[in-house]
């Protein structure tokens, strides 16, 4: 264990910023058709949150919130609403995340506001996913790590 | 536009490449490298590009300093050449 893993102020400050870094990934995610953000930006801010979780508190502490095939069955699963949108489209006649096909409500504009939310989470949770297995698969095994920030 | 702040940040941005492709420490590279791109999503922003400026600064500035880090603490930590 390093000296910013056993800092009490480095400990309080993140347990108090993570939910709060995660609630605004959810913002960014859900205001990307209008604003600036999206299911990208998104996603990357709340691997980052759980990333940071993951730094202070160890990997093993990380791994016990998100473990591998957790977040195996995440990736795909971001994967899978993204394509079943599309092939929904497809199904009800149109092209490919052609939203205003499926007929859900009376209001087609309506209907390819919340496809775009849905395809947007989809992204978000794949990005999340692979970002926080990208990190855990690259940090140094627990014993041999916080050389570097000594 | 602000072509005086347009300036300014380009400046620090040269500034920073060069910083970080001359200097021998690796660590203190990452974090150069981190600040340009923190400098470059204000530019991104400044061009009225605030889609490209966020995804800079969430990628550039955060996740790839993370994992240049954890990638630095497997290696030596120090340029050859």
């Amino acid at each position: 264990m390093s000296g910013i893993q056993e800092s009490v102020i480095i400990r309080t400050v993140v347990r108090i910023m993570v939910p709060f870094i995660q609630l605004f990934a959810l913002y960014v995610i859900m205001h990307g058709a209008s604003g600036p953000g999206g299911g990208f930006q998104g996603g990357v801010i709340f691997g980052a949150a759980i990333i940071l979780y993951a730094m202070i508190f160890g990997i093993s502490e990380g791994k016990k919130k998100i473990s591998d095939s957790f977040d195996r069955i995440l990736a795909s699963t971001g994967l899978t609403i993204y394509a079943a949108t599309g092939l929904a489209c497809i199904i009800f006649g149109g092209m490919f995340l052609q939203y205003s096909a499926v007929p859900l409500l009376p209001d087609t504009a309506l209907v390819s506001k919340y496809l775009i939310d849905l395809v947007e989470i989809g992204i978000g949770i794949t990005v999340l996913a692979v970002m926080i297995s990208l990190f855990f698969d690259i940090s140094p095994p627990e014993s041999e790590a916080g050389e570097v920030e000594e | 536009m602000i072509w005086i702040l347009d300036i300014t940040l380009l400046f620090f941005l040269v500034v920073c490449a060069i910083a970080a492709i001359s200097i021998k420490d690796l660590l203190s590279s990452i974090i150069i490298l981190s600040a340009y791109s923190l400098i470059m999503a204000i530019v991104w922003v400044e061009m009225h590009s605030v889609d490209v400026g966020f995804t800079e600064a969430a990628v550039g500035a955060g996740i790839t300093t993370v994992l240049f880090i954890a990638t630095l603490a497997r290696t030596e930590g120090r340029s050859e050449d």
